[in-house]
């Protein structure tokens, strides 16, 4: 494979093309069967079947390679691998081409006995350095059954035994995307069930953009406060504001590979704080910073519980333990993320209490709409764009209706965004068997000025 | 439409200036882009309503007409921007742009290929995400409506980060000159099969390609190619969908 690795560094550092030493990575085990968090060092493992191997080899690495097990001299490591075009697609082969064939199942019978190679056979092949490819050559050749199936079916068999046997890993850059596709399939509670669909359209029904300054409320574990900054590129603040004393968690935010730049544009603020100044009271010493140091200061833990986030979806072959701590050895505090979520600098809340937050987003499905709506609305500028996103519709419709009433707010809409896949492949296209139905709710408008 | 300059960021201290773009709000689904000229009236049927009584308001101000009816007025955003362009072509519409804007990978910086144009509803979502340092190249087979497209863009002040060009991609491919630049490519074309060769010359290494199609036999057909075009590619771009 020719690889152009010739010049990575002219790229510009908000989307670098390449991993470094201490990079946050997506690891997208088998095409999407499993994708784990990964932070990248010299001690760095991930658990693939049953082997672990280093991370080592994917340092320096462009993003969008593809890797897979391969036995060397000190066990099995990643070695990077290109797929190529042959690959286990029967039908790119030209083999054949309509769907009028003549194999069918009723030849099948499951006794269990089509497989006359045995798992110690299986394992013997492994000692001897066989690759996954061998093998799974091998279990076809041994099947009594392979030549009967259909090809869609020899397709299928080929494919589940190459996910066993020989499984690939694409290393992706984390993005919110991702992230948040990651998660809903894993820890759907932690994101309040935050589709990413619904997500890109909160960023869209609130103009989130380079410059602007977005105030959020992120009860989704952070995944709201990194998208935003990813859009915002390090140009204008997103403000996490919070009720009561401490913080709400920002984790998911240090999963993105945000440099210094960015990490600086997201900052925090409780509500009280930000209203104390919109009131123009006089400015107090906010009660919580000893909550946030008790947050922020255990950085090396906070960086392992990160950087080991694991998403898995199938039970073959993965043994679902989170990857172990070992992931994060002590190398990941050399090249630990940057911090991020700092208390707003003064100025700064002065300067938005006296020109307005021009955008807001709210995804706190454990707080009521209406009443925090009530009190942060004041805080935006006029004919600023809003997004609230809620799980149940109710919330929103109360919401919907008291803006309404007092006249604060234009163009409103609740929307329920839909989202259905589809498995493409010839002759064989139809939705995806398995979806998430349910994308939540989005209430949206403009909030007009009052006078 | 964008605050690229600081100076135009939406607060409370920015008022409705002479010359600026402002959307007539009348109803829910009434809206209407109006450039603020001081001589100028604007009519509809809640009577006649001066620019110039606009003029030093704040954007979402609530404004009177002659014979007291009122609308209000709001700053151009690329959503509302999406429900007032003239169509001159099918456009795009918010769930799909934001589901596009989200899976293309943007972040400001970016250089985007778009192709077609069309009338440009998704062409201003995509300079907002890639503003202020990025760049949009559209390409529209369509002569005038390019000439129309820019002349959007310049009233939307977007015209620094969109650049319009004619061609036909489907027969052309995309100008070399983008070969191996470009970030994400976007293709909303009748035939985007003949189309993602050239795409996939255009991407970086791990760049992301979206075709948009509203036929399933063009997904299909679209799939297959990028199948064989895409695969030992570096990429992890198969990303062909429906957005129904």
């Amino acid at each position: 494979m020719e690889i152009s690795e010739s010049e990575p560094q002219i790229e510009l550092s908000e989307n670098p093309r390449a991993t470094w030493d201490g990079c946050s990575v997506l690891l997208d085990i088998n095409d999407g069967d499993r994708l784990v968090f990964a932070r990248l060092s010299a001690g760095a493992k991930v658990k693939i079947g049953n082997t672990n191997c280093s991370l080592q080899p994917l340092i320096g690495c462009p993003f969008g390679s593809f890797f897979r097990v391969e036995n060397g001299a000190e066990g099995p490591y990643l070695a990077r691998y290109t797929p190529s075009t042959e690959g286990n697609n029967v039908l790119e082969k030209g083999e054949i081409q309509s769907v009028d064939e003549f194999r069918d199942n009723r030849a099948l019978v499951d006794n269990n006995k089509a497989q006359s190679l045995t798992g110690e056979e299986i394992n013997a092949m492994r000692q001897q350095g066989a690759t996954g490819d061998e093998i799974v050559e091998a279990l076809i050749a041994n099947s009594a059954t392979f030549e009967k199936k259909t090809v869609f079916s020899q397709e299928k068999y080929r494919l589940r035994k190459q996910k066993k046997y020989a499984p690939i890993v694409l290393m992706r850059r984390p993005y919110t995307r991702s992230i948040c596709e990651a998660y809903l399939k894993k820890y759907p509670n932690k994101i309040g069930f935050l589709r990413m669909d619904t997500l890109s359209l909160l960023l869209s029904m609130a103009n989130v953009s380079a410059n602007s300054d977005v105030l959020v409320v992120d009860m989704v574990g952070g995944l709201l406060t990194g998208a935003v900054a990813e859009r915002l590129g390090g140009m204008g603040y997103v403000c996490n504001t919070y009720l009561g004393g401490s913080p709400y968690s920002m984790d998911i935010a240090r999963i993105f590979n945000f440099g210094d730049e960015i990490c600086k544009r997201i900052v925090r603020s409780s509500l009280t704080d930000l209203l104390s100044f919109q009131n123009g009271l006089p400015k107090r010493v906010s009660q919580d910073t000893d909550s946030c140091n008790m947050e922020f200061q255990p950085n090396g833990q906070i960086s392992s519980a990160v950087s080991t986030e694991e998403v898995s979806l199938t039970s073959e072959n993965v043994k679902s333990e989170p990857v172990p701590e070992s992931t994060s050895s002590p190398v990941v505090k050399i090249s630990k993320p940057a911090k991020l979520g700092e208390k707003a600098p003064q100025e700064i809340i002065s300067s938005w209490k006296e020109n307005g937050f021009p955008s807001l987003i709210i995804a706190a499905p454990e707080l009521d709409a209406w009443s925090l709506v009530k009190e942060i609305l004041p805080l935006m500028s006029n004919s600023a764009p809003f997004a609230i996103f809620h799980q149940y519709l109710q919330p929103l419709a109360t919401c919907m209706h008291n803006l309404q009433q007092g006249k604060i707010a234009i163009g409103m809409q609740i929307s329920e965004p839909w989202l259905r896949e589809y498995q493409v492949l010839p002759s064989r296209t139809h939705p995806c068997m398995q979806m998430n139905g349910f994308g939540g709710y989005i209430l949206s408008g403009t909030k007009i000025s009052p006078n | 439409m964008l605050p690229v300059d600081p100076t135009k960021k939406l607060s409370f201290t920015r008022c409705i200036s002479d010359g600026d773009l402002v959307i007539v709000y009348e109803k829910y689904d009434t809206m209407k882009a109006v450039e603020v000229c001081a001589g100028s009236v604007l009519g509809n049927r809640f009577g006649v309503f001066k620019h110039s009584d606009w003029i030093g308001k704040q954007f979402g101000s609530k404004v009177f007409s002659s014979k007291g009816g009122f609308v209000y007025l709001l700053a151009p955003t690329p959503e509302l921007w999406t429900l007032v362009l003239s169509h001159r072509t099918q456009i795009l519409y918010i769930a799909d742009i934001s589901f596009v804007i989200m899976f293309l990978e943007l972040v400001p910086g970016c250089l985007v290929l778009e192709s077609g144009t069309g009338s440009g509803s998704l062409t201003t979502s995509l300079a907002r995400a890639v503003a202020p340092t990025g760049h949009v190249y559209t390409f529209d087979f369509h002569e005038q409506r390019a000439v129309s497209a820019r002349e959007d863009f310049e009233k939307t002040g977007l015209s620094n980060l969109v650049t319009v060009r004619v061609r036909d991609i489907q027969g052309e491919g995309f100008p070399d000159e983008f070969s191996g630049r470009a970030d994400s490519v976007f293709l909303d074309l009748p035939q985007p099969w003949l189309a993602i060769p050239s795409a996939a010359k255009m991407l970086k290494q791990d760049g992301v390609l979206c075709s948009f199609s509203p036929c399933i036999e063009q997904v299909q057909r679209a799939s297959e190619t990028m199948r064989s075009s895409f695969t030992g590619r570096l990429f992890d771009a198969v990303i062909s969908f429906c957005a129904l």
